[in-house]
């Protein structure tokens, strides 16, 4: 990850608590399509009919609680990543989802996220661990993520990890203690 | 020994795709991580479970598979020998103490044999099939004791939604949920698996169930591995422990859109129906379709209403073919399905209700447009009361049934 890559600007798209991965991406469509860019248009179209055109690239989606419950379907995450979102703020996820966003490399992070508003201007700072609203003049620290995910994130996703280290880096270290 | 909190990278003792994972594991294995093979092919299973009427593309996708598992000499599973959580306890490849991941939230259903499965995306369980691996952080507990007698009529399906409506959809994320008591002992496989089904429904990561006399009774004969109960520690801790009384429980049902929109059946009664499906990884095992054929068994289906019955497996349909079962559903006017996914997921294509329709299902999710259509309204409840709804063609108490 590049240092440019380390800030995320872009406007708020707010939901609530519980978006599940069916709402995400309906079943319906994964059964016919194999291609994740041709699922793009369909992005929590149960829920909010049309609202996968109204995305501009690098907007930040922002939720409740529990967000991504549900199926384990992995093409959840990566269609929000597809369909141009940056990142998904939370104040806590479903742990399947969040495994599957650190997994394809898509930032995912739990923050406070109450008084955020429809097209507020925010700015993330990945190294800093700070979420900063430019509308309403506020910062927030995000949750640290645990070393193993923080890990997997910066080299890019599960498939760089085992690829840059020939298998799970953090068992050489002695974290395997099953 | 590891604790709460910890890191750690086990050994997996098995590991499973099925059709309906998107990317599919199988090409994530090769084409993302660039491995030639898995890691023991004992221990890779695939199964044809969501898909049995395949579209051009799915039957294309079938054939991918089953190239797959000829070339790597893994097992699959072909369609319409029924559901992966059903499939796998029954053809004893689930035993206590072993370590699973599926790509699928629902694995959690083999805690009711002891075990620990874990749902996962399609990387994790491509990188568990080529490494025979998958890193975990250690969960914190939650105990759950039930004790009381079953009252007639109220099912293990009506103490796990309860359970979920106490709890919430996101009250165990994160944590490991054990159930255990008097009440749980009574319970047959069958009816403990609906249990540890809907264990994500309330975000757990893994639900475990004691191996008891009638977990090893059930795996006698079965189990393809060493059987290796797992238990408590004596000074465990826990982050919280429940003690829930069954004894005045009521059938509950899930109102749309949410599994934990919880409400005993009699706050619901008489609300119109026109769809019911008994069905699903949670409620289409023998014993469920026991009961509703008991209920519907000289009686007929409401004119108003479609009932779809889909065994879980066709062991399962064996079985209610030989005892009776499927003459008396096929007498009562319910259409039956191959045994499958179908009429679960939209996906499925099977069972998909038109706009305004109410249904009831037997399955583990009633979020807005799983059954395939937004516009339509899906209960969740136990075989008894969908089979009691589908006769009355209104939500229905199936209490009056068992006197």
């Amino acid at each position: 990850m590049t240092e440019t890559e380390n800030v995320l600007m872009g406007s708020a798209r707010v939901f609530g608590d519980n978006i599940n991965t069916d709402y995400i991406i309906a079943s319906k469509y994964k059964s016919k399509v194999m291609d994740v860019t041709a699922l793009v248009p369909h992005v929590m179209e149960d829920i909010r009919p049309g609202f996968a055109a109204t995305i501009a690239p690098g907007d930040l989606l922002v939720a409740g609680e529990n967000f991504g419950s549900g199926s384990s379907r992995e093409i959840a995450a990566r269609v929000l990543r597809e369909a141009g979102l940056s990142a998904v703020l939370a104040r806590s996820f479903a742990r399947i989802f969040f495994r599957n966003a650190i997994n394809v490399g898509f930032p995912v992070l739990e923050v406070d996220t109450r008084g955020i508003e429809e097209g507020d201007r925010l700015e993330l700072d990945l190294s800093s661990g700070v979420l900063r609203n430019m509308t309403r003049h506020w910062d927030r620290a995000v949750a640290t993520l645990p070393p193993v995910m923080l890990e997997i994130l910066r080299d890019g996703g599960l498939a760089a990890h085992l690829r840059k280290h020939r298998g799970f880096a953090f068992a050489a270290r002695g974290v395997n203690r099953g | 020994m590891a604790k709460a909190g910890d890191f750690v990278l086990p050994d997996i003792d098995l590991v499973f795709a099925h059709d309906a994972n998107r990317p599919h594991p199988v090409d994530v294995l090769e084409e993302e991580l660039g491995f030639v093979d898995v890691f023991d092919r004992e221990r890779v299973l695939l199964l044809l479970d969501h898909y049995v009427s395949p579209t051009e593309s799915i039957a294309n996708l079938h054939r991918r598979l089953r190239t797959f598992a000829a070339e790597k000499h893994v097992r699959l599973f072909e369609v319409g020998r029924g559901i992966s959580h059903q499939v796998l306890p029954e053809e004893g490849f689930v035993a206590p103490g072993m370590l699973i991941v599926g790509a699928d939230s629902h694995t959690c259903t083999f805690g009711a044999l002891n075990a620990m499965g874990f749902g996962a995306g399609s990387l994790d369980v491509a990188a568990a099939m080529g490494t025979g691996k998958m890193w975990l952080r250690v969960p914190t507990s939650i105990r759950v004791l039930v004790r009381g007698e079953w009252p007639a009529g109220v099912f293990s399906k009506d103490l796990v939604l309860f359970l979920i409506g106490q709890f919430g959809a996101g009250g165990a994320t994160y944590r490991s949920v054990e159930v255990e008591g008097p009440a749980i002992r009574e319970l047959s496989v069958d009816a403990r698996m609906t249990i540890a089904n809907m264990g994500i429904e309330m975000g757990a990561k893994a639900w475990l169930m004691p191996a008891d006399a009638v977990v090893l009774n059930y795996l006698a004969g079965r189990a393809r591995y060493p059987v290796r109960p797992i238990e408590p520690d004596h000074d465990a801790e826990y982050e919280s422990v429940h003690e829930v009384g069954i004894d005045g429980l009521v059938p509950q049902v899930s109102l749309p859109h949410a599994v934990d929109n919880v409400l005993p059946v009699t706050e619901v009664v008489g609300r119109p129906i026109q769809q019911v499906v008994i069905g699903t990884c949670t409620n289409a095992r023998s014993e469920d379709l026991k009961i509703a054929a008991r209920i519907l068994a000289g009686r007929h289906v409401h004119p108003d209403v479609r009932l779809f019955v889909v065994p879980a497996s066709q062991r399962v349909l064996e079985s209610a073919l030989r005892t009776g079962v499927v003459e008396a559903l096929a007498k009562a006017g319910a259409i039956l399905g191959t045994p499958g996914c179908n009429g679960c997921v939209g996906g499925t294509h099977y069972a998909v209700p038109s706009d305004g329709v109410h249904m009831v299902t037997t399955a583990n999710r009633n979020f807005k447009g799983r059954t395939g259509n937004p516009n339509a309204f899906i209960y969740l409840a136990s075989p008894a009361t969908a089979a009691a709804s589908a006769i009355e063609g209104k939500l229905a108490d199936p209490r009056p049934y068992f006197q």
